[in-house]
This record gives structure tokens, C-alpha cells and sequence, in this order.
């Protein structure tokens, strides 16, 4: 009872690499993912960047023994969640219990669009086998019975925010005591559903975006799965490693303002921000590095750096929005993020905010721009912030 | 640690915001699809919010302002929403004038409402509630997987916890699930039909001050091996609560009508159930993976009461423990125990 998290393994799949080893590398090369779409089927093919998977479905299904007819969003989801157990040298719970608790946003939602192509004319018409996936319960059920998961299933949708509390509810169940072992984290695929759904809100980027730059012009959207196998004590005793960090802190707060926009002065960022600095006992000053949500619009990075600000006044840690390489992974946001905050403790690494040119005049502190080796990184706040006014943020410490 | 169930709030097919109404009449179908009985919305938020939120958002907020006004509450310390499907309405009409227009003339009203936690987005934003917000999509696993973290976040502190279940029928799902086999054919007198519903629950670790019942477990079982492993699991589950098959005083049922998907519900009856009192709870609300959300709803209401609605039969006075058998498919299986306080 009241054991603590360890993240005992990780695995990723992003615009920036198939898995762990070369999203580090890209991150350190300051190689971005994001570019022309080349495999979502859109209308908006040659005005909208994206940061796509480098494989189509086919590659992804060869990689899993997986059909490729499968939903996108699930076959990410797979191998990024076979990589975290493998990369812990989780092979079976023994007589310890397992959760998979896993985030998407918009389910089978690349199938139901195809469905709905002749459902919408015909409602005797599209393949049902097109829907089957539809849910998002759904997505974690295939790949939980991919990997022989059944102790606890569990799914979180709190738009993007959905994969830090994913991560949390897995420490909050180890803290409890009802699990040993947790999979965390979430997947979403690009869709059009989501493409167009951000375009009609006018906040996606035409050009590759600009976290908290003077002249963002919005996100783009990206794709992507992320899980880390948090571990009890006996977990990690079982597993017999070392952890690579642990979860020191967690919070989610409401901004309570408005269903897609933030508060401007980002209240529910502030309280999450808050919140995880008191659930892991520490001040501002033992927070070495913000992995920031940092979308590129002009409402979330003014309310971010706001509540930063409000926070952290007057010593400002090192801080980055990585979804300058990967994009805004929505679902999968919060676990890509997490996996980053924890490779930046593990190997002392900065990662930096790509495109920087020009501060805020609002805030009084700017984003770091190169690579920095070599750093002091014991404690990460990673931030994810979604419609809702669904406000999480995570601490992760050096174990 | 003891959770009690402070209030309640329920929107379903049957008169469940009307206590009176509910124990004096009942509603029933024809149709294979059951929907609920709205109230005036306006009785709970302003009008021209009800105007801009879908079917489903309405329902929620309704059924949880019902919640938290029976409680006497203004500001729950959490709000934990479980549905299935999401907001349907909005993903499906989005989604149709996308195919339909081409990815082009879209408006963004309908994609910001698709999103699965607009219901618990939206009780937050009437009640300017800045607490911790979660909502869990697993299917059938949904509303139980919200309770248990209802449990551990009063646990760590945080309470007292509202936490409800959403689903709705909307013309598309029906058909899409029609397509499937689900639903009982027109004309014919057996088989399941759809249902939905709102079911909000106020959990604290305090009684407050007039508590329906205290809500002492759960477990949640993802494909057992074979339908029989499902009996001891039961058996285990009464036990570590420190009771046995003899004090449970009602069992609640998930028999849908379907003769195929009844059949091992109708095994359960004859074995570890048999003797029990017992009611087939899905022939109130319809069948849905949130369901159990009704399920516990009709549970606390009993316990609380202490007496039976007049139109309905098989369940004998008092009662002290109810066990509650969720089932979807024999894919999704929960047991849950719930007490009188």
C-alpha cells in the first residue's frame, strides 16, 4: 500500500521515430517530424502540415502481425505498448496484477469515416466491420488481448489532456495498492474527423508552428502512441531493474471558463501546475525543466505562460514545447510528452523548442533553443491542457 | 473504507426524477428502443445554454444538478463522467457534413461538443468548478471503472465525488446496432432492446445527512476464460466483503430478453441465485454498456425506500444487501455490492 510509481519501461512511436531510441536521437538532432501528409487522405493534403508515423498501415501491421485493416489509432497503439513491456523486460505478472489503462480521443474513428462515406446516403449501406472499432474502449480492448493483458482495462477521453491522466489514474491505482504493474499512456491517430475539426476552429498552422513565439500562428496536428510500464516496489523488484524515474507528482484541475478556449489567465493551468508541485512536496525552484504543452495558438501559450508567470516568478526553469518536432498528438500528447520529460532525466538533456525567433512581450521568459547536454535534470513538470478546461500536469523525478 | 451515496439524480426511460411518479407508474415499450423521459431543462439551467447543448449534455446536467441539489451541494470535489459512445449527435453530424461537403463548409459547434468529456466539461462550467474533472471511455467497463476511481480519489482526500453515467440513443446508433443483431425484431415480443439513460451519483466517505446507502464493492472481470469461471468469481466476491450467497437480499440482473444472451444469466439463476429474490434491471432502462449506472440508481432507491414500486413484482421487504450483476456479452462482466447504511 502507498507504493510509489516507478517507470520501469517505454516505448514511442512519433513523426520523430519508430521507437524510443531514434525519438531520442531526432530530439537531440533537432530533426522535426512534421511535413506534407502521406498517408491521411484529405482535402487539405497540400495546405495542412502534419507530423504523420513514418509508416503506412501495411508496414505497421507487418511490425505487429496485426491486420492492416485494423484502425491506425490501434496499431500505434501496439507496438508502442509491446515496446514499453519489452523495454522493461515485462514478460508475464507472475502473481502480481496488471492494468493497461490507455487514452485515445477519437477511437476507430479513420473507419468510421470510411463507413460513413455511404452510411450517410444509405443507412442499409458501409461495411460494418468498419465500425466494429468504432469506440474507444474498443482500441484498448485489441491491443490489451494483443498483449494478454486482463487484470484491469481501463480507458481515459478528456480530449488533449487524456493520456497525462491516463498516466496518473495507473499511479493512482499502484498507490492504492490494486495493481503493481500499470501501462499507461494513449494513442491517437491523424484523422479527418480531428484535421478538420481543428481547421474549422481556424487554430491550425499552414506553416510549421511556433510554440510560445511573439508570431505563433497555431498547432499542427500530429500522430503518435506512448506508454510507460509504471511499477510498484514489488513490481520493480520482480522485474529485477532498475527504474528509469518515478512519478513524483500529478494534478488535474477544471479552468472552468470556456468549452475549447483557456482562461487568460490560466486558472485551471495554474492550479494543475499548483496542485503537482504540492502532491510531490516541492517549491518552484526544484523543477529543472517545463515540458511545456505549448500548442503554437495564440490562446494556449499566452494562458500557459501566463499561469508559468503567476508561478514560477522570479527563477524561470529551462522549458521547451516539444510538439515543435512531433506536432499536437492530441490523445497520445500527454504520454509522448511524459516519455520526453523522462528521457531528459535520464540522460541530462534539454530538448529544444524548434523555430524559436521572438519572446512574448507579454512574458519574461522565452523557451530554450538548443540542445543542452550535460544538464542538472532531476525533476521534469509535463504539461497537457485540453478542451473542457481539462488542465493535467505530471512530475517525474529522478528514482 | 466506507462509501456512502449521499444523493442521487437519474434520467432513464422510467419517472426516475420523480420519486412519486416512479413508484406509482411504470413506463414501458413496444418499440425496440427505449428513450427516456425528459424533463423541462429549463428547471435546471438557464435557456439559452439548454439551446446550445445536445440531447445528451442536457441530460447529463440535468441529472447531475438533481444530484448535487438533493446532497445540498454546491461544489463536488471531483467530477468523474462515464460513458461509452460519447456524444454521438455531435460526432455523427459532424461527420456527415464532412463526408458529405467534402471537408469543406464546416462549422465548429459540432466537433467542440463530440468531444467524450463535454458532459463533465459542461457540469463544471455551471458550477465553476475547478476540481479534478475525469471521464472514462471502456465500454461496458465505463461507469465501473469511474466508481473505482471515485473510491481512491476519497481515499486520497479528495471527496465528496460526483460521478455519473451517460449514454444516448441517437438515429444513427440505432441503426448501426440494428445492423449488428442487437435489438428484437418489430413484431416480436422477446429479445433486447436499446436503452440509455443519465444516472449521477454524490459518493463521500461522510453519511452527510440522509444517505441513500453505502456502496462496500466492486470488481470488474474483462473475458473470463469460460461463462462458469464467472460463478466462483462471484462466490469470492460476497466472501471478502464478509458475507455469503444466504445475506444477499436481491440479485439485479442483466437478462436482456435475448434468448442467446440470456442464457447464462438464466444458469446463474438456477445455481449460486437460486431461491433468490431478483429482477432483470435492463427491462427499465434498456440495454446500453453504461447501464449499470440505472442498475445502482434503482439499487440505492430500494435500499433507501424500503419498498417496492407498485408495478413491478419479485422483490421481497426489507432488504440489506443487493448484488448487482452487470454483463455486457460476456465480454464485460461487474459485481456490485451495496448496502442498506
Amino acid at each position: 500500500m502507498n507504493s510509489q510509481s516507478f517507470v520501469a519501461g517505454m516505448g514511442i512511436v512519433s513523426a520523430i521515430g519508430n521507437d524510443l531510441q531514434s525519438n531520442y536521437q531526432s530530439l537531440c538532432d533537432e530533426k522535426a517530424g512534421i511535413g506534407e501528409m502521406v498517408w491521411l487522405q484529405s482535402a487539405h493534403k497540400n495546405d495542412l502540415p502534419v507530423g504523420e508515423v513514418k509508416r503506412s498501415n501495411e508496414q505497421l501491421a507487418a511490425a505487429t502481425g496485426l491486420s492492416s485493416r485494423l484502425p491506425r489509432t490501434a496499431l500505434l497503439s501496439c507496438i508502442a505498448a509491446r515496446d514499453a513491456l519489452l523495454d522493461a523486460g515485462w514478460e508475464k505478472s507472475g502473481p502480481l496484477r496488471t492494468g493497461f489503462i490507455s487514452a485515445n480521443t477519437v477511437g476507430g474513428m479513420d473507419k468510421t469515416e470510411n463507413f460513413f462515406k455511404l452510411f450517410s446516403k444509405d443507412k442499409s449501406a458501409g461495411k460494418l466491420a468498419d465500425v466494429v472499432h468504432h469506440e474507444c474502449g474498443s482500441i484498448t480492448e485489441l491491443v490489451a488481448d494483443w498483449l494478454g493483458i486482463r487484470h484491469f482495462v481501463s480507458t481515459v477521453s478528456t480530449a488533449c489532456s487524456s493520456s497525462a491522466n491516463a498516466i496518473f489514474t495507473g499511479a493512482r491505482m499502484i498507490r492504492s495498492g490494486l495493481l503493481d504493474f500499470a501501462l499507461v499512456g494513449g494513442c491517437d491517430a491523424l484523422t479527418r474527423f480531428t484535421l478538420n475539426g481543428f481547421n474549422t476552429l481556424m487554430i491550425l498552422d499552414k506553416e510549421l508552428c511556433k510554440p510560445f513565439d511573439e508570431n505563433r500562428r497555431g498547432l499542427n496536428l500530429g500522430e503518435g502512441a506512448a506508454y510507460l510500464l509504471l511499477a510498484s516496489e514489488k513490481g520493480l523488484q520482480q522485474l529485477g531493474r532498475k527504474s528509469y524515474a518515478r512519478i513524483a507528482g500529478y494534478a488535474n484541475a477544471n479552468d472552468a471558463f470556456h468549452q475549447t478556449a483557456s482562461s487568460p489567465e490560466g486558472t485551471g493551468s495554474f492550479l494543475a501546475m499548483k496542485g503537482a508541485l504540492e502532491k510531490a512536496g516541492y517549491g518552484p525552484a526544484d523543477i529543472d525543466y517545463i515540458n511545456l504543452h505549448g500548442t503554437g495558438t495564440q490562446n494556449n501559450d499566452i494562458a500557459e505562460g501566463t499561469a508559468i508567470r503567476l508561478l514560477f516568478d522570479p527563477a524561470f526553469p529551462k522549458m521547451s514545447s516539444t510538439k515543435s518536432y512531433t506536432g499536437h498528438t492530441l490523445g497520445a500528447s500527454g504520454a509522448v510528452e511524459a516519455v520526453y520529460s523522462v528521457l531528459a532525466i535520464q540522460n541530462g538533456t534539454i530538448f529544444p523548442n524548434l523555430r524559436f525567433t521572438t519572446a512574448m512581450k507579454e512574458l519574461p521568459f522565452q523557451p530554450v533553443t538548443t540542445c543542452l547536454k550535460n544538464q542538472r535534470v532531476r525533476n521534469v513538470l509535463s504539461n497537457s491542457f485540453g478542451f473542457g478546461g481539462n488542465c493535467s500536469s505530471l512530475i517525474f523525478s529522478a528514482a | 473504507m466506507k462509501v456512502y451515496i449521499r444523493s442521487t439524480g437519474n434520467i432513464s426511460p422510467q419517472h426516475s426524477l420523480d420519486m412519486d411518479l416512479f413508484f406509482s407508474s411504470g413506463v414501458t415499450t413496444t418499440e425496440n428502443f427505449f428513450k427516456c423521459v425528459e424533463p423541462a431543462y429549463d428547471a435546471f439551467v438557464d435557456s439559452k445554454m439548454i439551446r446550445r447543448m445536445s440531447r445528451i449534455v442536457r441530460m447529463g446536467v440535468a441529472a447531475a444538478m438533481t444530484c448535487l441539489r438533493n446532497a445540498l451541494t454546491e461544489n463536488p470535489g471531483a467530477i468523474l463522467t462515464a460513458t461509452a459512445y460519447g456524444c454521438l449527435e455531435d460526432t455523427s453530424f459532424f461527420l456527415r457534413r464532412m463526408v458529405e461537403f467534402e471537408e469543406t463548409l464546416l462549422s465548429p459547434t459540432a466537433f467542440i461538443q463530440s468531444t467524450h468529456n463535454t458532459v463533465g466539461a459542461q457540469i463544471a462550467l455551471l458550477l465553476k468548478c475547478h476540481h479534478y474533472n475525469n471521464t472514462i471511455v471502456h465500454r461496458a467497463f465505463s461507469f465501473e471503472n469511474a466508481l473505482t476511481e471515485s473510491r481512491l480519489l476519497l481515499q486520497d482526500g479528495i471527496g465528496p465525488v460526483l460521478v455519473g453515467a451517460i449514454d444516448e440513443i441517437t438515429d444513427d446508433r440505432h441503426a448501426i446496432l440494428s445492423r449488428f443483431g442487437l435489438y428484437r425484431k418489430p413484431n416480436h415480443s422477446s429479445g433486447n432492446i436499446a436503452g440509455e439513460g443519465a444516472s449521477f451519483f454524490l459518493m463521500d466517505s461522510q453519511p452527510g445527512g440522509n444517505p441513500l446507502a453505502v456502496w462496500r464493492d466492486l470488481q470488474t472481470l474483462y473475458k473470463p476464460e469460460n461463462p462458469e469461471s464467472v460463478q466462483p468469481e462471484i462466490l469470492n466476491f460476497v466472501k471478502r466483503n464478509g458475507l455469503t450467497m444466504d445475506d444477499i437480499d436481491l440479485v439485479l440482473t442483466s437478462h436482456t430478453g435475448n434468448a442467446r444472451l440470456d442464457e447464462h444469466d438464466d444458469q446463474l439463476l438456477e445455481t449460486i441465485f437460486h431461491g433468490k429474490p431478483h429482477f432483470p434491471f435492463k427491462s427499465l432502462c434498456g440495454d446500453y454498456p453504461t447501464a449499470s449506472g440505472f442498475a445502482l440508481w434503482l439499487a440505492a432507491v430500494l435500499l433507501k425506500e424500503q419498498k417496492k414500486p407498485s408495478w413491478i413484482s419479485g422483490i421481497l421487504f426489507p432488504v440489506r444487501h443487493i448484488l448487482i450483476h452487470h454483463h455486457s456479452e460476456q465480454i464485460h462482466h461487474s459485481f456490485i455490492l451495496i448496502s442498506a447504511v
